[in-house]
């Protein structure tokens, strides 16, 4: 354990108010942790805002904003060309925003800054719902979820994210876990070196908002990635790659059923949806192959 | 001396090349657009050494610009009418910033309904968002404003957002003779952009607007109202120190023949311009009218106001918005407080709303209402001064009764 009064040892400080077993929090550290000091932040509010602060204080040791809601991508927009207006070229702009910040109300200033091809960094962790909030469902939400606006399960599926951005044809765009730490180092790494603009679309399992044991955070990411729920590629100059091809897919039984969140669901409902899991890993693999 | 034939939107680009700003960001609306259709081109024949970020809509457009001039740049923008009411909510984020950032504000009605055309709807919208405001007469205004905007927003007593309105089609599309200033005595009067209070600097990190407890957040608040109050004084010194340079005076508000004024007209705006023409012809006939036209609204200039009428009786207030609601226009709200206390009867007229002209005719109509009512002959007055007489037939479906 450290003391919290000690000098904390990365660029995050070591006490924010993240739930315990918060996905999100790992994420922030690993990847600021590659990044390194040379990087300017842009968060808007959402989880990720507990670590722009509060007050006085703030958890992030490199330069960084609290901006909108919905216009991260904007800004980093408005950072990155602020600083090649100086001939800066080596600061990293990193957008850290949530999957309704990104999703839902940001889709439109992140759809322009990939049109336009800006060279920023762009994470969206994604905890399926807006948690900051009160867990309301958001088009990240996957089917079946219930949240408190959709108490009797989501009636849709979610939206694409890395599909999206692949639409906009950018050099590097990549889904990861926390499950598997070093392929998502792996991925910032190459987002960094990526020149214009990177998406990463980051599974972060929430305690709180899906309703496991917080001890669990690994266990549910490793399984929503076993049974195809949450699938690791990369997209990367033009190219799709599955990263961990699975030959058989674990049943989605266990990994509903370990989350409060699918408390509703019937047997007949978990069958439909191993059905819709399946399509989407097959079409999924027949999309990777038409490289 | 320099001399151009400038159309508004003309002007505020020449300002802004003037003040070398560093970051571009618009988006197109009418009638703004010909400033971001200008500012790309000198980008692109490079007469304009600047990023230029085609952005995807206004509120992208503030979010780009306050965010780049955060990394120590002057960054531009400008907008109209509902593209402004579509980044309000990054105008009160660049002012509870600190980003002293000047946007000029081609003024368009808001909708609905769908109106192209001038009124004062959307600068008035944003009016308490914490950014300075000038209202602009003619094209000279624009330029010689803008100018002064730069220095007066990123003063160190001030460090507010300034807008600098100019009215749609009235102004922007209409061209003036202009003169245009050395780029030197510029760059001396405006000087480098160094930011002074929140910057993003990889070798000085700092973390801007995060969440603000309530023990905070009224101070914070209060520095922007101290920021205001300081604007008056560091307004008038920039005035001063412009007028030494360039030779051309500006004031927070002008006194137009009040001093014996009967009736006195307060106006901003093109309409101003009008206004001032129509006292000359009344004086000639020998009625004493006058007009006090305010060119700085935010901060608003209430103790000159109240200084410059304080012995009238009779004064009226142009707005050319319409305060839905409210007991009258925003103007004429904000001047009855300016006067409070004082025996003056101070009536509000609203006009001019979605591009209706505010010819002669309609100023002349008020003052010889205000001229009555100050002779005691009349009692009540035409708020809606150039509403027509049909007003509640012309759309069935608006018809009330
Ligand atoms: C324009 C605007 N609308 C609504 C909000 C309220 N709001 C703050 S955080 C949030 C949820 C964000 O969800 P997400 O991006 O998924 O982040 P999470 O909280 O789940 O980490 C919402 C809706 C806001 N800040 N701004
Ligand atoms: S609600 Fe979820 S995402 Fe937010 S801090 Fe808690 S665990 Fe993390
Ligand atoms: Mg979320």
């Amino acid at each position: 354990m450290y003391k919290i009064n000690a000098e904390s040892k990365g660029l995050v400080s070591h006490g924010v108010s993240a739930c315990a077993g918060c996905a999100l929090e790992l994420i922030f550290r690993n990847v600021l942790d590659v990044l390194g000091e040379d990087t300017i932040i842009v968060i808007p509010p959402g989880c990720s805002a507990l670590f722009s602060g509060y007050g006085k204080e703030t958890a992030v040791k490199i330069p960084g904003a609290q901006m909108t809601l919905e216009a991260t991508a904007a800004c980093c927009t408005g950072i990155k060309r602020g600083l090649l207006a100086q001939g800066n070229t080596h600061t990293t702009v990193l957008g850290f925003a949530g999957d309704g910040g990104t999703v839902d109300i940001g889709l439109q200033s992140l759809s322009g800054m990939m049109e336009r091809m800006e060279k920023v960094i762009y994470v969206c962790y994604d905890n399926e719902a807006y948690m900051n909030t009160g867990i309301q469902g958001s088009s990240s939400t996957p089917l079946g979820a219930s949240t408190t606006t959709t108490p009797a399960g989501k009636p849709t599926k979610r939206k694409d994210l890395v599909g999206i951005a692949a639409a906009h044809d950018i050099p590097y765009a990549a889904t990861a876990s926390v499950a598997y730490l070093t392929d998502l180092r792996k991925k910032v790494k190459k987002a960094k070196e990526t020149d214009g603009p990177s998406l990463l679309h980051i599974h972060a399992p929430c305690p709180t908002g899906w309703r496991y044991d917080p001890a669990k955070t690994i266990e549910i990411a490793r399984a929503a990635v076993e049974t195809g729920c949450w699938i690791l590629c990369e997209f990367e100059n033009g190219k799709w790659v599955i990263n961990k091809p699975l030959k058989e897919l674990k049943p989605v039984g266990a990994y509903l059923k370990a989350q409060g969140r699918f408390n509703n669901l019937k047997e007949h409902d978990i069958a439909q949806l191993q059905i819709q899991v399946r399509d989407h890993y097959a079409r999924f693999i027949e999309k990777a192959k038409l490289n | 001396m320099t001399y151009k034939m400038l159309d508004g939107n003309g002007a505020a680009v020449e300002a802004m090349k003037l003040a070398r700003v560093k970051v571009v960001s618009a988006y197109p609306i009418t009638p703004q657009s010909s400033i971001a259709e200008k500012l790309s081109e000198l980008v692109a024949k490079g007469e304009l050494d600047a990023e230029y970020i085609r952005v995807e809509s206004e509120h992208t457009a503030m979010s780009a610009a306050a965010a780049a001039q955060l990394t120590g740049v002057r960054a531009a923008t400008a907008t109209s009418s509902v593209g402004l009411a579509l980044m309000s909510e990054v105008v009160g984020l660049a002012a509870g910033c600190r980003v002293p950032i000047v946007m000029p504000v081609v003024n368009r009605a808001l909708v609905a309904p769908w109106s192209l055309w001038c009124d004062h709807s959307d600068a008035m919208s944003v009016r308490d968002s914490g950014w300075l405001q000038f209202y602009c007469q003619n094209v000279q205004d624009v330029l010689d404003l803008m100018i002064m905007a730069y220095k007066i927003a990123e003063h160190e007593k001030v460090l507010l957002p300034a807008m600098v309105c100019l009215d749609g089609f009235f102004l922007s599309h209409s061209m003036q003779k202009v003169e245009v200033y050395d780029q030197k005595l510029v760059d001396q009067f405006i000087g480098e952009y160094i930011p002074k209070n929140t910057y993003l600097n990889t070798e000085d990190p700092m973390f801007i607007c995060d969440l603000t407890p309530p023990e905070d957040f009224t101070e914070l608040k209060y520095q922007q109202k101290v920021a205001m109050d300081n604007a008056v004084d560091v307004i008038a010194e920039v005035q001063d120190e412009f007028y030494r340079i360039f030779g051309r005076k500006s004031s927070i508000i002008e006194e137009y023949m009040t001093e014996d004024a009967d009736a006195v007209l307060v106006a901003l705006g093109s309409m101003s311009g009008t206004a001032k023409h129509v006292a000359n012809e009344m004086r000639k006939r020998g009625l004493r009218v006058g007009v006090l036209k305010i060119v700085v609204y935010r901060p608003f200039p209430f103790k000159q106001i109240r200084e410059a009428l304080k012995a009238k009786k009779v004064v009226g207030v142009f707005d050319r918005s319409a305060g839905l609601g409210a007991q009258g226009g925003p103007v004429w709200t904000e001047v009855c407080a300016a006067l409070r206390g004082l025996d003056i009867d101070i009536r509000g007229y609203v006009g001019g709303l979605g591009g209706r002209d505010v010819p002669e005719t309609t100023i002349e109509k008020i003052f010889n209402e205000l001229l009555d009512i100050y002779k005691g002959k009349r009692i009540l007055h035409t708020n809606w001064i150039d509403v027509k007489d049909n007003a509640m037939e012309i759309r069935e479906v608006l018809k009330v009764v």
